[in-house]
């Protein structure tokens, strides 16, 4: 049936005898939305700085499937990850603050516009090769500024709108990547009941556009509400793997996790 | 001090004044404090051969009265500021407006400048090294004020470029125009292998770093004396020329005076180098304007408000900064070499730390990323230093003095907002606090 | 090997005059995060005060030897803490909070102005002044090489590990340097806390101008002269040790100082005077690539 996007093979991440990650593995499917949850200290940041490039993980592997060919991800340096097909947010938002969202929207696209310019020098001998590649830009910017309802706002400095936007800016900006794979750091925290459900409504239409999705996340309203499958992490350890009702039911997460408290 | 205070009766002024009073008196005192020592006791080597004090308590007298009456000033002009302000969002708008005009001013007082009537050798010479200090500012601020990279030793490359031109024009006799352009790739070049290694180093580490680098280049000039003749300098660097017409007092054949068949004049030459550094500082401002607005000086303007995000979004930090770092260099290179052929002498002497100092001063007083700025931070700053000529040793004193009280009054500099560099709809200016200023 | 000796007691004694300017570079900005560019010529100053109440002192006969040192040493921490005092008053209180690169500027323009206000006021030519301490200890004689321990050295040595004693017992034991600490760690938290940031700031340059001041009488004892200039180079080095040792780390400081002052004095007898400094700023440029944050520096962590 599907295929899988990304494949984590007994991934670890020691920080000195602090072991974050311990030997973690699990499949995430192309088109799907995975959820990795698990009580704070799990492991979740950890393992997502690996997968997006941010740590080299100490053991294990890493394989983005691009077209069903593997990429080995824990080998490459990090703007390259970006390259092979993997977007990210941040859990404390990263915009570009002085700059406008539209601006945010077109550094994303950097690659894409850099070998449109023949490194620079064609744009500024104002080739026209650059001139509709930019124009191209725009219009994804646009679509994506669209989708997202952040059009009124394109010309306001990032650090200007208000948090929510912000946080949709930054799945925006991700998305202007054209990533085979969305990671995304808790992008329902601090967003009201309303904001949530958008977001959600978002996501899911992401999905439907043809991008994988990989969130962590600790409201457990979004992330059963929208994910297909959920991997839950405790002390580093992959405790469960399955669907949001199978975990839901599953004895050792209730006790490590959702038995706990159900705020979190 | 709240407006309240200041728009207190009549019955309270007294304690006001009697506070301010106390408050210069304290002042007087720290002044006493501060200058009796050092300005009170001057020593000076006495006939023996050593020292002994002279003694000038008048001048300690006037300076701690100074400081008593300009305390007292300051405390009177900030109660009466605190007082109703003037619509402050009008006069903005009103700034905004006129700045529209400033730059097309300037633009055509710059290229008018050697047909005003009344302008002479004097202002001409003036004027190129205003200009030449614009054109340094606009160079670094690719690296300062849009990649957010302190550099503290950018004399070095304006040293490289000048000796490169020095260097390959006395051994090999090549012409300017060859050597411009060879001295400003020489000076990219070292800004790329200087680059490489430290450019990961966040910012005051690269600071001390390009600092050292800077240094490191004018002990090697002036120690190296088999090839840059150490301190002494070069001498009879060769004078650029007109397309092969040279610009020689006495006129005669192959002279730039004798084809165009007008009298000789040593003008002629002032003017063309005047025009010279002007044609080359507009090429540093438009390739950094037309930069800016694509994709490498949106990637480098990213950079200073987050590298982590543009690492995560695919763009290779390393290069990034490498390009911005070596093409400041690139226009210090032509800067410099520009210099030496204007000067006909370099030594070292001219490739201090103070140099790098100015130049960066000019970038911040100009607001960061602003090319207007920057063009009216060099005129004020250079231009300021020449009128103060006659100020003699105090001159110095009152520059470094200027720097400060600049820095205290506009902390963002004189145009401290960014314009977008592409819109949707109407362009907005976007506040200086909204703006980073980068941490590398 | 009895040369090396003697580099080696060069190289301390000189190493300890840079530690303690580099400890007013350090804790600056380990507090206030900038870097006080100024220092390097309050150093200066420092050793002009010591310059001008030791020709008080002596010239006038009123007192000669140790207890002149001592007394000079007082006098000229007194007022140059006052220029360190005043110095962040003028220069830089006002920038507090404002963007990284106005404090800077500003920093660099007040070096300016202290530098030329010096020429002012005492002149531009360079001041001798006869040996205050003059003999030493013979430590080795060996291949008709003699090793020498000059007094001035063991008293710049003794003096420099007093007041760093004195001043280590006052960052980790005093409410001062609890309160110092505090706002390193958390400037706004501290305020919260109850405690007097401003004040607390304008005792760290009271504190890094006194330590500077030490540094400017030893050097001015150990070298004999000294003219208005010497505090750039002086700055830039004790900076450079600062920054080697891991800028905001105090032991750093004067780990960084040590080192730069025996590369310098090694550099300098073994291969060549004139490149001693890029010796120098090379092995500071060649320990930041390997460490980036210096010897003893906390590695910076960003969370992402």
């Amino acid at each position: 049936m599907a295929e899988p996007i990304l494949e984590a093979g007994a991934l670890t991440m020691r920080f000195g005898g602090l072991t974050a990650v311990d030997a973690v593995s699990f499949t995430a499917m192309r088109g799907d939305i995975t959820a990795i949850i698990g009580p704070n200290g799990a492991g979740k940041t950890t393992m997502f700085n690996c997968i997006t490039g941010f740590y080299r993980p100490t053991g294990g592997a890493l394989r983005l499937f691009r077209d069903g060919t593997p990429v080995d991800l824990h080998r490459l340096p990090g703007h390259r990850i970006a390259r092979a097909g993997v977007a990210r947010t941040f859990q404390n938002i990263r915009l570009f603050p002085g700059m406008t969202a539209l601006e945010n929207l077109l550094v994303a696209q950097h690659v894409t516009l850099m070998a449109a310019t023949g490194f620079g020098i064609g744009a500024l001998l104002g080739a026209p090769g650059y001139r509709r590649a930019e124009k191209a830009a725009i219009a994804k910017a646009r679509h994506w500024l669209e989708a997202t309802g952040l059009v009124d706002r394109a010309d306001d400095p990032a650090a200007a709108l208000p948090y929510g936007q912000q946080r949709r800016l930054e799945i925006a900006r991700a998305m202007c990547t054209d990533p085979l794979l969305l990671c995304l750091d808790e992008p329902a925290a601090g967003l009201n009941p309303r904001e949530s459900e958008e977001l959600s409504a978002l996501l899911r239409s992401i999905r439907d556009g043809g991008c994988s999705l990989l969130l962590i996340e600790h409201d457990m309203g979004v992330v059963m509400r929208i994910s297909d499958r959920v991997v839950v992490l405790d002390h580093g350890r992959k405790i469960a793997d399955g669907t949001p009702a199978e975990v839901r039911a599953d004895a050792r997460v209730i006790a490590a996790y959702l038995g706990e408290g159900d705020e979190e | 001090m709240s407006s309240a205070t200041a728009a207190a009766s009549a019955a309270q002024r007294p304690s006001a004044g009697a506070a301010a009073l106390k408050d210069a008196v304290l002042t007087a005192l720290i002044a006493l404090g501060l200058f009796a020592p050092i300005v009170g006791l001057r020593t000076d080597v006495s006939p023996t051969g050593g020292l002994m004090l002279r003694q000038r308590w008048g001048d300690v007298a006037i300076l701690v009265g100074l400081a008593f009456a300009g305390r007292l000033a300051l405390l009177a002009w900030r109660a009466m500021r605190d007082g109703p302000k003037p619509a402050s969002a009008g006069r903005a708008a009103a700034l905004r407006k006129a700045g529209a005009f400033v730059t097309p001013v300037m633009l055509v007082l710059a290229v008018a400048l050697p047909f005003v009537p009344g302008t002479g050798r004097y202002e001409l010479d003036l004027g190129i090294l205003v200009l030449t200090y614009v054109m340094l500012g606009w160079g670094l601020n690719i690296v300062v004020g849009l990649a957010g990279l302190l550099d503290l030793g950018y004399v070095a490359f304006y040293a490289v470029g000048a000796y490169a031109y020095a260097l390959l024009a006395t051994t090999f006799g090549l012409s300017f125009w060859i050597c411009l352009p060879l001295a400003g790739i020489l000076a990219a070049f070292w800004g790329v292998l200087l680059g490489f290694p430290v450019l990961r180093l966040r910012g005051d580490y690269l600071a001390i770093v390009t600092l050292a680098f800077g240094e490191i280049i004018r002990i090697v000039l002036t120690n190296w004396v088999s090839l840059t003749n150490g301190p002494n300098g070069i001498t009879s660097i060769p004078r650029p020329t007109f397309f092969g017409l040279t610009f020689s007092a006495g006129g005669g054949p192959g002279s730039f005076a004798d084809f165009f068949g007008i009298e000789p004049s040593p003008t002629h030459r002032v003017v063309f180098l005047y025009y010279l550094i002007l044609a080359l500082a507009l090429l540093t401002n438009w390739v950094s304007i037309r930069l800016r607005r694509q994709p490498l000086g949106r990637a480098w303007e990213a950079l200073r408000e987050d590298e982590i995000a543009c690492r995560a979004l695919g763009i290779n930090v390393t290069t990034t900064k490498l390009t911005a770092f070596a093409l400041g260099a690139m226009f210090a290179g032509f800067a410099g070499s520009f210099f030496a052929t204007r000067q006909g002498f370099i030594s070292p002497e001219s490739f201090t730390f103070i140099e790098s100092a100015i130049i960066l001063a000019i970038v911040v007083l100009g607001g960061m990323g602003s090319q207007i700025g920057i063009a009216i931070a060099a005129l004020v700053m250079i231009g300021g230093f020449e009128v103060f000529r006659d100020l003699d040793e105090y001159r110095m004193l009152v520059f470094g003095g200027a720097m400060v009280l600049i820095m205290v009054a506009r902390p963002r500099g004189l145009v401290g907002s960014r314009t977008p560099t592409v819109a949707l709809g109407e362009r907005k200016t976007i506040g200086a606090e909204h703006v980073a200023e980068g941490r590398g | 090997m009895a040369y090396a000796l003697q580099q080696l007691i060069n190289g301390i004694s000189l190493g300890m005059i840079y530690g303690l300017i580099a400890v007013g570079y350090t804790m600056v900005y380990g507090i206030i995060g900038m870097i006080n560019f100024a220092h390097g010529d309050v150093f200066m100053i420092g050793a002009f005060v010591a310059l001008i109440s030791l020709v008080m002192l002596v010239s006038g006969g009123i007192m000669d030897g140790p207890a002149a040192i001592l007394i000079v040493l007082l006098v000229s921490m007194c007022v140059t803490a006052l220029y360190g005092w005043t110095v962040e008053r003028i220069a830089y209180r006002p920038l507090r909070g404002s963007f990284r690169l106005a404090p800077l500027i500003s920093a660099i323009g007040m070096s300016i102005v202290l530098q030329n206000y010096m020429q002012v006021a005492q002149g531009a030519r360079v001041k001798p002044i006869n040996p205050v301490l003059p003999g030493g200890v013979t430590v080795l004689e060996a291949d008709a090489f003699v090793v020498q321990f000059s007094y001035m050295q063991m008293l710049i040595i003794a003096v420099t590990l007093a007041v760093l004693a004195i001043f280590t017992w006052l960052v980790t034991r005093t409410p001062l340097g609890r309160a110092m600490r505090a706002c390193e760690q958390d400037r706004k938290m501290a305020s919260l806390l109850g405690i007097d940031t401003d004040r607390t700031i304008s005792l760290t340059f009271v504190i890094g101008a006194a330590l500077a001041a030490v540094a400017g009488t030893m050097y001015l004892l150990r070298y004999g002269v000294i003219d208005f200039y010497i505090g750039f180079l002086a700055g830039v080095k004790a900076f450079t040790a600062a920054v080697l040792g891991g800028i905001g780390s105090l032991p750093g400081a004067v780990l960084g100082g040590l080192l730069i002052g025996l590369i310098e004095t090694f550099w300098s007898a073994y291969f060549s005077v004139q490149y001693k400094d890029v010796a120098a700023f090379s092995i500071l440029a060649i320990t930041l690539i390997f460490m980036p944050t210096g010897l003893l520096g906390r590695a910076e962590v960003e969370k992402v």
